[in-house]
């Protein structure tokens, strides 16, 4: 047998569903519907893009260059918080 | 019925030449007269690594804006020797990324990137997990009876983080604007797919721990969410209500 829910769930749920319809009402799934099973990626073409050969890059050896990578995407915009590590590379 | 093409050493042959540009060309591959293996098998050895850096890409969209391309991709490509698929379902590929981040002396300085990669790969979990109802008000009275129970709904999932990850992938997604980030306290996320779209919300103090700790019982979560300072327990339950935290009964009372 189950036990009722304590009063004070029950109630603070009761307001916080009555209080609002949430944004995930049924109507909001009309006209979608879930795309099985598509991979995120596998064209079958020269994937390595613009800029390589096919067969070019696949000898590159970043192993031997990986520790002076430098990440240089948004982090220098969002502003790692001093004290917590810097944005220069590590030196080796 | 099937016939492997190759028996399985060559496969394992195959698989390990293919991610690995120090290993000899298996010397199964045939080419037409005049071609060098060698040439033909790098062109699909490349593809197959490009392929997974832009599948790494696909599942790590914020992480890759946050470190930019070019170490991204050489940052995956390290990845992809050390971790490499496991299965044919690409969603599924690169679950160690956030750790391997965690440990790769490049991203220390960026420490909350690992949580960042955590969280993306829960937006991809709770789009591939199980459909169900939200909770809605209907089902109260049934709750209210003991004639339900107050079930997570399975396409919820919890981030607990020390950094603000949840600003910093919206930030990197597109939902809003690239600036410089104030306040770098920690955030407590869901991640939830009440209908067709996965979205993540920030949670007030004691959502995690109420959420947590809601297989024990309703009596049992409350108690743990007002353990942690600051909690309300009607904001934290119109905070997960809302978000879709919660399931429908699977039988209509």
């Amino acid at each position: 047998m189950k036990t009722a829910l304590d009063l004070a769930v029950l109630g603070a749920l009761a307001v916080a569903l009555g209080a609002a319809t949430p944004a995930f009402a049924q109507d909001a799934n009309a006209g979608k519907e879930k795309c099985f099973g598509v991979a995120l990626k596998g064209q079958n073409d020269c994937a390595a893009g613009p800029g390589t050969t096919c067969a070019g890059t696949s000898k590159v050896d970043y192993q031997g260059n990986a520790w002076k990578l430098v990440p240089k995407g948004t982090c220098m915009t969002m502003k790692t918080p001093s004290g917590m590590g810097s944005l220069m590379p590590i030196k080796s | 019925m099937a016939t492997p093409v190759l028996p399985a050493p060559a496969d394992a042959a195959f698989a390990a030449a293919c991610l690995d540009a120090g290993q000899p060309v298996p010397g199964f591959i045939r080419c037409p007269a005049g071609e060098r293996p060698e040439r033909r098998f790098s062109v699909y050895r490349n593809n197959v690594v490009a392929s997974l850096i832009g599948a790494l890409e696909a599942k790590y969209p914020a992480v890759a804006a946050i470190v930019g391309d070019e170490f991204f991709r050489a940052t995956a490509r390290l990845f992809i020797a050390a971790h490499p698929p496991r299965g044919p379902v690409m969603a599924r590929f690169g679950g160690p990324f956030a750790d391997f981040l965690a440990g790769f002396p490049p991203a220390a300085g960026l420490p909350y990137l690992p949580d960042v990669a955590r969280l993306e790969a829960l937006v991809l979990e709770a789009f591939h997990a199980a459909d169900a109802l939200p909770l809605a008000h209907d089902h109260l009275p049934a709750l209210a009876s003991g004639a339900i129970a107050l079930r997570r709904h399975p396409a919820a999932f919890l981030l607990r983080s020390q950094w603000p990850v949840l600003t910093l992938w919206r930030m990197n997604t597109g939902h809003v604007e690239l600036a410089a980030v104030e306040d770098w306290s920690g955030q407590e996320i869901l991640v939830a797919r009440p209908g067709l779209e996965v979205s993540a919300v920030l949670l007030p103090p004691g959502a995690a721990a109420f959420l947590e700790t809601l297989e024990v019982g309703p009596a049992a979560a409350a108690a743990a969410a007002l353990d942690v300072p600051g909690a309300d327990l009607s904001l934290i339950l119109a905070a997960l209500a809302q978000a879709g935290a919660f399931c429908a009964p699977e039988v209509q009372p």
